[in-house]
């Protein structure tokens, strides 16, 4: 069964469509048994860091979470703001994050204005089973972005996407092991991004 | 590479869209289902859509949540929502259904920090912030709420600065007069909005063609080109068609 974290921010609803259209395992929860019981897990998030992590405290997730993700190993995605959390810190708040990738989500100062809301292509920096290079020619390289902070990764070994706004070019996605981040949202990129969770929901 | 979205704003009444004239609701001229046109637009494969319920701020309703999940069970692109959202709870609701995010008008300008809380619980870029503005006869720029229906004593400077210093995420501003006339978009309006606020603009009001976008191309901020008559009429006679730009 896969789960999609119920942590009180996100689009769940809209994860949930595009997971039902290729599996029928697969629920929404904040149970945490239905955590532990998950073959695979889907972080979702849009919002606010401090919020984000204050939620996932005062549910009693962090250590559920830490658990399956570290020593079960189970496969986890993090969407946008889920990806952010799984890093070390963010400058959006005074909340620590889960910690499991070394980095932290820092403010975009960039030219262009933020929030980035919009269209935009990535870069594959590793080879990996979320996305390969023959998704992105079969389909419209475009993900759909809304975000103001962005990732720094320590290690560069754990980078797997690549995007640029302006002038800056961040990682729009990681991975380490069986942890993946995207700051896009695959679920709302039509067919790229259907393939990108069929690839986590069937590859990983 | 980025590039700004190409947004059609459909405008609901009594569950059905509309598409006014100059904010006149009398004279709003029925186009369909909303259902209809997402499967449309779905097909198009458009970059996001705007859904503004006209009738909810005036008769203290919000935008209804059944049909707010209806659309989000069928769009496969981002949408933003609005229409009379009033606090917390109801953004949490709509976020939590499907909606991207909310965009915020009347009570963004009647409720002090409204558009604060809001940030502070859903982060910036969930939040869009409206201003509907119309010229008075000096030439002044007002800032109406209500579905344009009532004018506010605001300064237009202002209450940008206010609207970007609460933590909005985009502005999404409307020339009444414009609205629905194909008089394409008021670039001095545009060209004022964007020198007087540092956060990203989305212009609506008179497009009249896909063509109308290059205009606004080389204005700063602009994350998106806003739009109604043109996304749903085609052709001189205004036949109800949904259209959308090649890419």
């Amino acid at each position: 069964m896969i789960v999609i974290i119920d942590y009180g921010l996100g689009n769940l609803r809209s994860i949930l469509k595009v997971c039902k259209s290729l599996t029928d395992q697969v629920i929404i929860s904040s149970n945490k048994k239905d955590i532990d019981n998950a073959s695979k897990i889907i972080l979702p998030g849009v919002g606010h860091f401090e919020t984000a992590m204050k939620n996932l405290n005062s549910l009693g997730l962090i250590d559920i979470l830490n658990h399956n993700a570290l020593i079960k190993n189970k496969p986890i995605l993090g969407i946008c703001l889920g990806m952010q959390i799984m890093t070390s810190f963010s400058e959006e708040g005074s909340q620590i994050g889960l910690d499991w990738i070394k980095g932290n989500a820092s403010a975009m100062k960039v030219k262009l204005r933020v929030p980035q809301v919009g269209w935009n292509s990535v870069k594959i920096q590793k080879i990996n089973k979320l996305l390969s290079t023959s998704d992105i020619i079969s389909n419209r390289n475009e993900f759909f972005f809304v975000h103001s902070y962005f990732v720094n990764l320590k290690d560069k070994k754990d980078g797997l996407f690549e995007t640029t706004y302006s002038n800056k070019t961040f990682y729009s996605g990681f991975s380490k092991n069986n942890i993946y981040g995207v700051q896009f949202h695959p679920e709302k990129s039509y067919e790229i991004g259907v393939k990108l969770i069929s690839n986590f929901i069937k590859n990983v | 590479m980025f590039r700004p979205r190409r947004i059609p704003v459909l405008l609901l009444k009594n569950q059905g869209l509309v598409k006014t004239n100059k904010f006149d609701k009398k004279k709003a001229r029925y186009i369909g289902d909303p259902m209809n046109a997402v499967k449309i637009f779905n097909d198009l494969r458009a970059d996001e859509l705007v859904f503004l319920d006209i009738d909810a701020s005036i008769n203290n309703n919000t935008i209804n949540y059944d049909l707010v999940k209806d659309i989000a069970d069928e769009a496969f692109m981002p949408f933003a929502v609005g229409g009379g959202i009033k606090n917390i709870k109801q953004v949490e609701t709509l976020l939590k259904i499907g909606a991207e995010r909310v965009i915020i008008n009347t009570n963004a300008i009647i409720k002090k920090n409204f558009i604060k809380e809001l940030v502070s619980e859903f982060g910036s870029s969930s939040v869009i912030v409206s201003l509907d503005i119309k010229k008075n006869i000096f030439g002044t720029n007002k800032i109406y709420h209500s579905c344009g229906t009532k004018k506010s004593d605001l300064n237009l400077v202002d209450y940008l600065k206010y609207v970007e210093n609460q933590g909005a995420g985009e502005i999404f501003f409307q020339s009444i007069s414009n609205d629905g006339t194909y008089k394409g978009y008021d670039i001095d309006l545009v060209k004022f909005v964007s020198e007087n606020t540092t956060i990203p603009i989305i212009p609506c009001g008179g497009c009249s063609s896909f063509e109308d976008f290059k205009h606004l191309s080389s204005i700063d901020g602009i994350n998106g080109y806003a739009a109604g008559s043109v996304f749903v009429f085609f052709g001189p006679r205004k036949a109800v068609l949904i259209n959308y730009p090649e890419k």
